[in-house]
């Protein structure tokens, strides 16, 4: 199934394959089957994923995805955060596994570290001709 | 604490550029409007690999059909990063999919036009993906964080597609009268339908306003537009071609090319279901889906018997 168009007396063939617009006969009224997304099963868990980028860097969280088990999460992971080189190693967690504080806290838990100012080297006011400090 | 006050400290974070991470507490109403939106994102994604996926086993050379791979594979995890995204606000994968499946959600109406020649798909990753490129470099700086995250990514990626895009229009600018007939072709054919891509005018859009005031959205649709015209009038002479707008022109006085105005009619059709390929997509994606429920069935029957060897193992030992 094709059209031709004519612009400047020139002959162009457009194909429609398998990407035909309704109007041209494609798509059509056919009757569809909806197959809801339902947790089927064994549902494939949520991973947690970490990439280290290269020998000597942490390995720092990237996103997350779904996979059967522990293997199928890193090979999915390779493919989908590492495509360009990205990573040397790759760490899996199923997200339930990850404990998080609770931001709603943060005032308190923290709270311990603000009065120690002193912890920090900028606190000691030393002598500008003291150096390599 | 009482509901105002948490709302106060929200505004109080995002007008700070401070970013709402998951775990935060934020407005039903923001959590909706980022479910909407970045799960349409991702089905557009999805959605958007069909168009495309047309063209790979017509590719006219290896490795014009190397690049399209990678390229497809890439809109696959752009998807994949914004359904994660979407997850972190508390939604299921399967309500997401779900959604798509029976047409509650939407996915960006630019996909419901067909590749009917190779330079469309040239057209794709110049126009299309370029004006993608656009909404997506602003969203980088939204104010959810995952969602801002994975745009970063995103955008590291996609330039590939423009530059690729492009490459193709310009071999063919420089081929045989074919060729180069084709090329304008597309270009008349994805120009209008690019433009639509930044959505509806900002006096007629629904959920601009409190997008902008969230830090949401950070640029109007029409500044983006304009942005994105701008650009392309420039390029498009690098391809000795022309835009279809008989109306657009340089403008001395505001710096910006003047431009024609959309056909509003053909936007509200397409976005409503009514384009050249609206159907077909949705089918596609349900039809994948179905095909899939074995493969999905295998993958967690084999990893049950993976664990199962495992522990039988250890306990030998």
């Amino acid at each position: 199934m094709h059209k031709t168009k004519n612009q400047m007396n020139i002959q162009i063939t457009r194909y429609y394959y398998g990407d035909i617009p309704e109007d041209k006969g494609g798509g059509g009224s056919q009757k569809i089957t909806i197959t809801p997304a339902v947790s089927e099963a064994g549902d494939w868990p949520l991973w947690e994923v970490f990439i280290r980028s290269k020998q000597g860097i942490d390995h720092k969280h990237v996103g997350s995805l779904h996979a059967a088990d522990a293997q199928m999460a890193i090979e999915n992971a390779r493919d989908v955060y590492t495509r360009r080189m990205e990573g040397v190693s790759i760490w899996v967690v199923e997200s339930k596994y990850i404990h998080a504080s609770n931001p709603d806290e943060a005032a308190s838990l923290y709270e311990p570290a603000n009065d120690k100012v002193y912890r920090h080297p900028t606190f000691y006011d030393l002598p500008d001709e003291l150096t390599h400090m | 604490m009482s509901v105002q006050e948490l709302e106060k400290i929200f505004q109080s974070k995002i007008e700070q550029e401070i970013k709402i991470e998951p775990k935060d507490w934020m407005p039903d109403a923001y959590r909706k409007t980022l479910i909407r939106q970045i799960s349409q994102h991702a089905h557009s994604e999805i959605v958007g690999m069909l168009p495309e996926g047309n063209w790979i086993s017509r590719a006219p050379s290896l490795k014009r059909k190397a690049i399209l791979l990678a390229k497809v594979q890439d809109e696959a995890g752009h998807g994949l990063y914004l359904y994660s995204a979407t997850e972190t606000l508390g939604t299921t994968r399967e309500q997401t999919i779900n959604d798509l499946h029976n047409g509650k959600a939407k996915y960006s109406s630019i996909f419901n036009y067909p590749t009917i020649t190779w330079a469309d798909i040239g057209a794709i990753g110049w126009l299309v993906d370029g004006a993608a490129i656009l909404n997506q470099v602003m969203l980088c700086r939204t104010s959810y964080g995952p969602y801002a995250r994975a745009m970063v990514r995103i955008c590291k990626e996609e330039s590939f597609h423009q530059r690729q895009g492009f490459d193709i229009l310009l071999v063919l600018s420089k081929g045989t009268p074919e060729q180069k007939a084709m090329c304008q072709d597309a270009i008349n054919r994805w120009w209008w339908p690019s433009l639509m891509m930044f959505g509806p005018h900002d006096s007629e859009s629904t959920h601009s306003e409190q997008s902008t005031q969230w830090k949401i959205k950070r640029m109007s649709n029409d500044e983006l537009r304009q942005k994105f015209v701008d650009m392309i009038a420039e390029q498009i002479k690098v391809l000795n071609m022309t835009l279809p707008d008989p109306k657009l022109k340089w403008n001395e006085q505001t710096g910006h090319y003047d431009f024609g105005e959309i056909d509003w009619t053909e936007f509200w059709n397409v976005v409503k279901g009514n384009g050249p390929c609206n159907k077909q997509r949705l089918e596609a994606r349900r039809k994948a889906w179905q095909d899939g429920a074995w493969v999905r069935e295998a993958a967690s029957v084999y990893a049950e018997k993976r664990k199962a060897r495992q522990q039988k193992e250890k306990q030998i030992a």
